[in-house]
Order: structure tokens, then sequence, then C-alpha cells
């Protein structure tokens, strides 16, 4: 069958199976930064977003995305590049595996809370796992990050 | 991993229902645990055009669409309010927020899971489903019903006063519950209790010798030993199993507990987690 | 010094954060075939007959292959230093199965779906034996994993495949049995852990494909290239020279990926089909059918005299190495060695210990190696004597705690402690979790009890005497270097630390280091990154490596300007006279290397060490204990480490916190369980819980660093001790908060919750 969607801004057309899975779809697109880290649900490797929400993608039939606009980390690379630099700047990116799909939940979580608790962010995030970091190391990161994205946020204004 | 023939987002309900009469048809909800198995669908039946993706709430009842994913539920803010933040106790544990914005509320309840966080919350309350031919029936007689071909449209949610809460126990902050206790004291004077996760199917437990009886209108004391002398009848006829999150020894041990706590926590005790 | 001891970013980091497509997968080439294997159900069986005419008919089908079509020389899948310790046991496909998930055909397609259609069509008869699932069992049981004639162990291991011993050895100082006898205070008790699963995000990968010279070429996922390089030309017969293996970035290893898991299925479908091939491994395969961490049974006798000294250890391990010995007679040996190495009074120690073969899945290397098993093991029953004593364990600790300069005992890494601040990272570690004021417990008075626990641990680095650490530096034309390892970076961040180092030797800036990692045909040997060995040797090597390619820039330097080497000195940025005036800028001389030039501007160095001088620590927990549900909670997790200088601070702390987390998950949910047919039962991500970030929180590290004078910079392992400390400190903390003593891991709340429950009946 044949669907039309948006990836990363732009249109594709293209044919599928019944059952492709949207995680294949995109690699097979050249969408790289989406893992498969599991069968079951539960690692949230190939985290991406679809209408602004995160779905875990190796769960979502390619079919439904029909008309929807799909992002992946292809499609943030300076966002991806803005908070990476605190990640890499404690050294929580280790095997980088798990990454995109903890940094496209990341982007979804800024839509989604504002001025989360560590607590609310680690919630938010629980469906990321990593193996490398133990996690500490990336909340380090993200605190600092949306605390620089706040004071960011207040030099705009007060310009 | 599931292999599909056809793949069709229907039109209406009669047609999704017409195609459903073939056993080798499959209704999607969140394809998470469909995704999992092994079968051969011949048509994938997807109700996603159909508005069944909303919460709608009045007076008297939420009318919860099948298509409604467990995100939704969990950051409804009126069921919030009506469950006083019990529905998304239920929730929030469930692997991640990725996992709660594909799976639904049609694909959970249907499922009749007996892990199912779910279906333990909605037995506490005052839930109905509606099936497209079937009609309205309580959420209980369906979980005890085989599973047929008929179609999940809505679960609908009275909106009776009481107070609510949820427990459950875990091995680890995301995993299935080892149990779960979902409590309702109707501001009518009824209590329904739930469990499950036993590991079987969540079921009331029904008070049947009265222990909690206008339980809201006891004294603190009097409901510290109602709610413990229930727990200990729970514990007696809640039938629990061993799987590898537990030994059925210590989920009857876990009955007594959780009920316990989720009664004081709903009645306003602080013994709750 | 300039680079070592800062925080510098990985040198791969950006291309990580944005997700580019640098790991096997994403690099394979798209007609590669599709390979995956047929699995025997049963734990034990014999292939009576195979039938795959239907199979192959399915179309895209390329080729299927049994036990007919394989090489018959044995091999073992065990990533070590030739000759292995481990048993040449292992076929690409053997007609006996040894347990459920192993090997009994290859499929190789064009697409997945074909593949998955022929494996379905696949008819095997087994003839199904009798299986040996409990290790207790497993030694002179009439039933015999590995029977057959060509099994050999190469080294004198006391394997003995008619016993199913892999390995078996006692070695002793001193008559144990009579100081333990004149003690005052001993304790006799046995602890049990699993074989967990390394569970990196990244399964098993590898690609494989003939080059222009019909070599063999593999892309894998690996720790150790050099090693899957000489399995690979012994499994298939051709000999390592006609194999090439290429790592990428690899999603992770933690040792699983010390093990060839699954380099040989794709590796076999190329040499037959002469056709690109790739494999990779599903989360449910990398459960059952991998390389987890050895099931060990530890009984431990400790004794001490009244003033608290501990006089003697003996130590006596059963481990399980399932259906194939890879690192089985290795492990087993730090589960005595580490934990020994601990104590510093000891006047007569034994050391014992067996491994058995039984039907269940093999198992291989994982972070701490043996010395997690022991230490959990040794660091339960130290805590179980000073009670006995009424000693606070910390102080007994304290009292017997090998500190620098003292002679090992039992360890066999090294004579004497080089160097060590372990008695000064227990105090700290005891200050940060305020033991003196919460110890053992305090009961908050609403059914919940706090408690402290606390724990020292050691590793090794590098195994010494063997391995080696391979480092070649050259000048470029431009002036900038390039450094080529054989080392593994699998996202600790050697390709980083080690540009450090290099950076630091050669007074260059971190970024005018290039780094190349690894390819067989191009990169100085290395025995690979393991056995806590980078930082370590090879950094040694990458050192020597720099300090030899100095000389040779002084040496053109000093051509250049007509004079002689001694009399010229190089600053990293120029060659200079010291005496007098003329200078030549590095520029200048790099460019002189490429034109009418005979001095070679590049260095090798290959560097191994007499010892494996132990990084050290300690570990203090405090937790929270429900006393109804059995629930635990921990609040607050102070590690402080002696890994000696800490290269870079932060991938250093990652490390830990990373260690630490993933012990916490072995010592409170990873729980292996096997059903009565030998099946793993769990075997996804669901049913095997590993830790989310909402069950951790409050994990503080520090480091106290010791200066290590074997190594250029001082530096020492860290990336296996780490992992050492959790399941004891919880343990420990959780008798001292209710009394109850968990000698088998994992701590669940139904053991916590059903112990108290029968105390208080027993009361009752």
């Amino acid at each position: 069958m044949e669907i039309k969607f948006w990836l990363n801004g732009r249109k594709v057309q293209t044919e599928i199976k019944a059952d492709t899975l949207l995680l294949d779809l995109l690699r097979e697109k050249g969408c790289y930064s989406v893992k498969r880290g599991c069968e079951t649900a539960n690692c949230g490797l190939c985290t991406v977003l679809v209408e602004e929400k995160p779905v875990l993608s190796c769960s979502t039939l390619a079919a439904r995305v029909q008309e929807k606009h799909v992002v992946t980390l292809e499609g943030l690379q300076d966002k991806a590049e803005e908070f990476g630099r605190f990640l890499a700047g404690e050294g929580a990116e280790q095997c980088g595996f798990c990454n995109p799909g903890f940094i496209m939940n990341i982007f979804a979580m800024e839509k989604e809370l504002s001025d989360p608790t560590e607590e609310e962010i680690n919630e938010y995030l629980a469906g990321n796992l990593c193996r490398c970091s133990g996690f500490i190391g990336q909340t380090r990161s993200i605190l600092k990050y949306l605390e620089y994205k706040k004071t960011q946020k207040e030099k705009g204004e007060g310009e | 991993m599931i292999k599909i023939r056809e793949y069709v987002k229907v039109k209406d309900l009669e047609e999704a229902y017409q195609l459903n009469q073939k056993k080798s048809s499959c209704v999607l909800g969140g394809m998470i645990w469909l995704k999992m198995g092994s079968r051969n669908v011949g048509t994938a039946i997807d109700l996603s055009g159909l508005g069944l993706d909303s919460i709608e709430e009045d007076q008297e009842e939420f009318r919860i669409g099948a298509m409604v994913t467990l995100r939704e539920l969990e950051t409804h803010n009126g069921l919030e309010q009506y469950t006083q933040g019990a529905m998304k106790e239920s929730l929030r544990h469930i692997v991640g927020v990725q996992f709660r914005n594909c799976a639904t509320v049609g694909g959970s309840i249907f499922g009749r899971f007996g892990f199912s966080d779910v279906l333990t919350m909605f037995l506490a309350m005052d839930s109905y489903v509606e099936l497209y031919k079937g009609g309205i029936l309580p959420l209980e007689e369906f979980a005890r019903m085989k599973r047929d071909r008929d179609i999940l449209v809505r679960v609908i949610v009275k909106k009776r006063p009481a107070a609510m809460a949820y427990i459950s126990q875990r091995n680890s902050s995301t995993d299935f519950p080892v149990l779960a206790c979902g409590v309702s004291l109707f501001h009518d004077g009824e209590a329904r209790v739930t469990a499950g996760a036993c590991p079987y199917k969540a079921v009331r437990v029904e008070d049947e010798n009265g222990y909690l009886k206008d339980f809201l209108k006891k004294s603190p004391k009097e409901r510290e030993k109602a709610a413990a002398d229930f727990g200990k009848y729970a514990k007696e006829h809640v039938r629990t199993g061993s799987n590898m999150r537990a030994s059925a020894e210590y989920r009857s041990h876990l009955v007594m507990v959780l009920v316990k706590r989720a009664l004081l926590q709903a009645g306003g005790g602080k013994n709750g987690n | 010094m300039k680079y070592v001891n800062k925080a510098v970013p990985k040198k791969d980091a950006m291309a990580l954060v944005t997700g580019k497509p640098v790991y096997t997968d994403d690099i394979a080439p798209k007609d590669c075939l599709i390979v995956k294997v047929l699995r025997s159900p049963y734990a034990h069986a014999l292939i009576e007959e195979i039938r795959t005419e239907a199979a192959m008919k399915v179309p895209g089908i390329a080729c299927i292959l049994t036990y007919k079509d394989v090489p018959q020389q044995r091999f073992t899948l065990a990533g070590q230093t030739y000759p292995e310790f481990s048993p040449y046991d292992r076929l690409i496909l053997d007609q006996r199965v040894r347990f459920v998930g192993d090997g009994a055909a290859i499929v190789a397609g064009e697409t997945e779906e074909a593949v998955d259609k022929a494996l379905k069509l696949i008819k095997v008869k087994y003839k199904v034996l009798p299986a040996i699932l409990d290790f207790h069992e497993a030694k002179d049981n009439e039933i015999l994993i590995h029977p057959e004639d060509n099994w050999e162990a190469r080294m004198p291991v006391g394997a003995d495949n008619k016993r199913n011993l892999c390995a078996q050895k006692e070695e002793s100082l001193g008559d144990v049995d009579a100081v333990l006898k004149n003690c005052k205070y001993v304790v006799d008790e046995t602890y049990h852990t699993k074989a967990n699963q390394q569970a990196m995000m990244e399964t098993f990968r590898a690609y494989t494909y003939l080059d222009y010279f019909g070599r063999l070429n593999v892309v894998a996922s690996t720790q150790v290239p050099f090693h899957v390089r000489r399995i690979l030309g012994r499994a298939l017969g051709i000999g390592a020279s006609k194999v090439r293996v290429i790592k990428p970035r690899i999603g992770g290893g933690f040792g699983a990926k010390q093990t060839a898991v699954v380099e040989m299925y794709p590796a076999i479908v190329t040499m037959k089909t002469g056709k690109p091939a790739k494999i990779l491994y599903s989360r449910y395969e990398s459960q059952i059918c991998s390389s987890p961490r050895h099931e060990m049974e530890v009984r431990v006798r400790l004794g001490a005299d009244e003033k608290g000294v501990l006089k003697a250890i003996d130590i006596h391990t059963l481990s399980n190495t399932g259906a194939y010995g890879e690192h089985g007679p290795t492990t087993v040996g730090l589960s005595g060695h580490k934990p020994l190495g601990l104590y510093r009074n000891t006047e007569a120690y034994r050391f014992t210990y067996e491994v058995v073969y039984t039907n269940r899945m093999s198992a291989g290397a994982y972070r701490g190696y043996g010395a997690t098993q022991g230490i959990f093991a040794l660091e339960s029953a130290v805590d179980e004597l000073a009670h006995k004593m009424g000693m606070d364990p910390v102080v007994f600790r304290e009292k017997n705690l090998t500190r620098e300069g003292d002679k090992f005992i039992g360890y066999d890494g090294s004579p004497v402690v080089t160097s060590s601040t372990l008695d000064k990272c227990l105090a700290r570690a005891k200050e940060m979790i305020g033991w003196d004021e919460k110890y053992p417990c305090r009961d908050m008075g609403n059914g919940k009890v706090r408690a402290v626990g606390a724990a020292i641990a050691m590793q090794g680095s590098s195994i010494a005497k063997v391995d080696v650490g391979g480092a070649s530096i050259k000048l470029g034309e431009d002036g900038s270097y390039t450094l080529g390892l054989g080392a593994t970076d699998m996202g600790t961040g050697c390709d980083t630390i080690l540009s450090q180092m290099a950076a630091d030797v050669l007074e260059t800036d971190f970024d005018n280091i290039v780094v190349f990692g690894v390819d067989t045909d191009i990169s100085p040997y290395d025995s690979g990154s393991y056995a806590s060995a980078t930082t370590y040797i090879t950094g040694i090597a990458v050192a020597d490596a720099c300090e030899q390619l100095r000389e040779k820039i002084k040496k053109l330097g000093a051509e250049m300007m007509g004079t002689d080497i001694e009399k010229v000195e190089f600053d990293g940025k120029r060659v200079y006279m010291l005496e007098g005036e003329g200078e030549v800028f590095l520029e200048a001389i790099a460019a002189k290397g490429t034109s009418g030039n005979n001095t070679s501007l590049q260095a090798s160095a290959t560097r191994s060490s007499q010892i494996s001088p132990p990084p050290f620590m300690a570990g203090a927990v405090e937790i929270e204990i429900d006393k109804e549900t059995g629930s635990l909670e921990i609040l607050d997790y102070a590690a402080v480490v002696d890994c000696g200088t800490p290269i870079n601070p932060n991938l250093a702390r990652v490390q830990t916190e990373g260690g630490l987390v993933q012990g916490i998950g072995m010592a409170l949910y990873e729980d292996i369980q096997y059903n009565e047919k030998g099946q793993m039962r769990n075997n996804s991500f669901m049913q095997y819980k590993i830790p989310a970030r909402t069950d951790v929180k409050n994990i503080r590290v520090e480091f106290i660093p010791s200066y290590e004078k074997s190594h250029p910079f001082g530096a020492k392992s860290i990336g296996e001790m780490v992992i050492n400390t959790p399941c004891v400190t919880i343990a420990n903390a959780v008798y001292n908060g209710i009394g109850v003593r968990i000698r088998e891991m994992p701590i669940t709340p139904e053991k916590i919750a059903m112990a108290l429950a029968e105390r208080s009946e027993q009361n009752e």
C-alpha cells in the first residue's frame, strides 16, 4: 500500500507493506538515528515524534502515519548539537546508542513540561533506558541544559 | 513478529464489525501487545478515523473512546480530579511516556490482561463498556466474558462521588506490578476494592461481611480496624498465583497489606505509599 | 600536564549525540544476506536428522548450513590471548545441542521474511537426552555435556570433559584449617549470585564480505578484534591471515562482546556463498544465547581472633560455565584472588574451585569477571564475622584492609600494594553516608526502617604478564598526529583518554591528535578492551610510542639544523638548540618528513606489565525498608574510588555511576530464572528488568587518587571494579536494618517481606 507523510518536514510518498513498522521504514529512508534495542517496547531507543508526540516507532505501524508529521533526530540536528554539548560535557553520552531516542524524548518533554523538577524529568524519561551512564550524568546534563535554555529565554525576553 | 496481510482504516463501526467477524481479523489498539505476538492477521482494523480518541466529560460521566491513549488518561484534568490522582498513579509506572502515548484504553481493557493496572483501576470505579453490538454493560461483567468479535467502542465511568486510591507493588519502578489494588469509597456508603496482577485478571473483592460499610463515616480508629480486618479477609478470598515476579504466598501477603493501605489512603489515613 | 586529569569531551561525542550512522548495522551494505540461526528447543539433544529441502525452496534463500557443513576443528569463542585458557569445545554447528537456544542450522537469504519462512520449514528430528540443569549435580554426572574425543583444553586448568569439569584448582598458604581452629570467631556461609545479562543497548551484530584479495572482512561490534580474527581463522579453517576485522562504534559491551558470539555465522555464510552477510541478534537472542555472567556459589570460611584480626580465609567457588567453557577457567580465579587481596593480616588462606559444564546458556565475561561474585561473598562474610564479635563492620575493615606498601596475600597480580588510598576511601565513604550517626539503623516509626551498609572492593589493571597494549603514532605532513590503537572504545571513551595522554607526551593540542581504531590490518596489535586493561596497559604503550616519536622529531629537527640530537630539545611546537640560537618548527619538520627524508616519523610500542595494580574503592549505602511490603529504596549511595590518576574525571565518574547502577540492578531485580525444561525465562527487557532512571537517585562519587608509579601518568583501571560493591553493601544494609541476611541475589521485596513475616510468626 502507498502512504504519504511528512518526514522531517519533507513530504514522502512511499510503498509499504501492511505490517511495516515505522522504525523499519524510517531506517530504510536513511534515518539511522532510530535504533532498535528490544522487541517489547521497553527501551525507548526508537523514540520519534509523530504529530509532536513521542512514540515508539517499533510499535507504530507505518500505515498509521498517513498524512502525519514524523520527526527524527535527523530533522533536529541543530537542537541535537545544542543539547548534545551538555550531554558530552558530562561524558554521559557514553556508547551513544541510546542517545537519539533519549534526546528526542527530552525535546518532547521540553514542549510538554515547563520547569520540570528532577523527579518529573526522571518520570518523563523513564522509558528511555541506558546501560552505560547509570542515568546520573544524563540528569546533570538535562538540568544544566534546561537552565541554559531558561537563561536564553529570559535574555530574549529582556531584549 | 506479527504478520499483517491487509490494513484497513475503517469508515464506521459497522465496517469494523463486519471485518472483525473473520477469525483472522484483528482490531488494532496501540499495537504494543499485538506486535509482540506472532499472530498472522488477515485484516488489521484501524479505528483511528472514528473520533474515538477523545475523553468526553459531563456532569454524569466520562466517556472515554477506545483509541484514547494511556497518556491522555493520565494527563486528563477531569479524571485527575475525580479520582484524586488515583488514575494517574495507576498509569505512571507503565514503562514510559512513549509507551503510554501508544497504548490505548481500548487495547488495555479489551485485552483483560492479568498484569493490567488499567483494568484494576477501572474496575474499582463505576465503569461500563460500550460495545458496538452488545451495548453498554458493567465493566466487571465484560471482564469476566470470553473474548468475542464485538467492537469495544468506549469505556464509561460514572461520576459517582467517591474517595479513591490506587497502590501497586513492583520489583522495579517500571515493571509490571507484583500486585495492584484500587479502592473507591463511594459517598453513598458502598466500598469497592479491586486486586490486580495476582497474577490473574483483576477482581473485585466483595465485602460480604460488611466490614467497609460507611467506611468514610467511621472514626480513624475504626477505619484502621476495618481496613486491617478487610485486608485479612481479602488475603483469604483473593486467589493468587506464582510467576517470575513473585510467589503466591507473597502476593497473598501483599493483598492484605495493599488493601489495608489503599483503604486508609482513600479514607484519609496516611499509611499509603 | 595539559589534558590528563581534565574533563575533555569525547572525540566522537558530536557524532553520537546527533545520531550519525556510525554503528555496525548503520553502515552494513544494503545487499547483505540476512543470517539467522535455527535454535534448539531442547536443553540437551542429538540431531538425528535434519531436512532442509523445503526450506531451500523458499525464494531468496541463499544457503542453509547444518552440522554437516562446518569444519570439524574445535575452538573457543572466548576473546583471550592465545593459547586460550578456555577449552576448545565448540563447532560452528554441532550434532549435539547443549542448551535451549543452541544453534541447529544457519539460514541466509535475501530478505528477513524469506529467512523467517525458511526457518519454519526446516525439519529437525532430535534425540532428546537427559540434561543437567542444576550446577550442583554436574561434576561426575553420568550425563556428559562434552563427551567428544576432539574436545581439548590447551592450558593446564584442571579441565576434564569426562567429569563435566571445565576447570578446577586448589591453592593455599599455610594451614587454613589449623588457623581457623584457633580463631575465636569463625563464620562459614555460602553465597549465590546468578547469571546476569550485560544488556548493552546494542545487541550482538556483525557483517562480513570478501574483498578484492578474497579475504574475509568482518565488521563487528566487538571488544576483541584481534582475537576475533584468530578465532574465525581457526573456526573456518582458513587461518587468521585470511581474516580482517574492523570495529566501528559499539553500542556498549560490558564484557559481553569479549566473546565472539555471532561473528562466525555471517562469516561462514560469506565463505560459502561469496556474498556479504549480516547477522543482528534480537534482544530475545541476546538474552537467551549469548555470554552472561557465570552463576557462582561461593562458600567462605573466615576466622578472626579476639582483637578482630582477620587471620584465615577459605574460599571455595563452584562456577557454572553452562554449555561451553568461554571464560570459565579464568573468571573463577577472580572470585578468590580479588577478595583475598583486600585484607592484609591473613596468616593462612585456601582458595579452591570447580567450574562445571551444564545444559544452560554458555557464560562469558561480564564487568567484574568473577570478582563481583567473590567480593559479594567475602564482604558479606566479613560483615557476618564482625557482627558475631559485636564489632562495627567498618571498624573491622579499618583494622584489616590492605594498605599501600603492604604485601599482597592471595592476590595473584602483584606481590605488593604499589599504590592505594583504600583506607582513606573507606574513611571518606563512612563520612559521606554519615555512618557513625546512622549505623546500624533507625526505625522511622511508620513501619519503615533506615539502615546503612558498607563494603570495599578492588579489581586489577590488565592481566599481569599476559595482556598486551599496542599503540602507533605518526606525524602527518601538516604537523598533526595520528594515533593508531588496537584497543576498542565501546563507548567508554578510550579513544579520547589515550589521545589525552598522547597530547601531553607530545605537548600538543588535544585536537591535533587524530585517533583511529580498530582495523586488524592497520592497527597495532592489542589484546582488546577487557580485564580493565586499556587505560593502564595501552596507556603505557601510547606514552612509550609518543616518547619514541619525540626522539625521532628531535633527530630530524637536529639534522635540519645541522646539529646532533643531544644538543636539541623539543617543546611540542619546535625543536630548538639547547645552547645558542636555532629552532625549527614542528610544521617544518613534518613537511621535511615527506620530502627527501630518511627518518621515519612514526613509532609504535607494545607493552605488557609484570604487575596488575588494583584500583580500590569503598561503597556505603543508606536504604529504607518497608517492613510490611519488603520494598527497599536506596536513599543514598556514596562511592569513593582510587583509580590512580583519573585521566578524564568526567568519564571516570560516569564509569563509576554506570557501574554502580548496573550493580544495583544485579542486587535488586536482575533475576535470571530457568524453567524445568531449561528455558531461560527472562528473555526480553519486559521480563529482565534493568534499572530505569526512576529506580536510582543520590549516587555520589568521589575520587581519592593514589599515584601508580608503573604508569606514566599514575593511572590504574576503573571500569570493572565499580560494579563490585552494590550487591554486598545493600545486603549488609538489609541485615543492619532488619537482621535478615540475604545470601542469594537479587534482594527482592519478597525475600525481605517473607523473612520478616516468618520471623514475626515465630515470635508470636
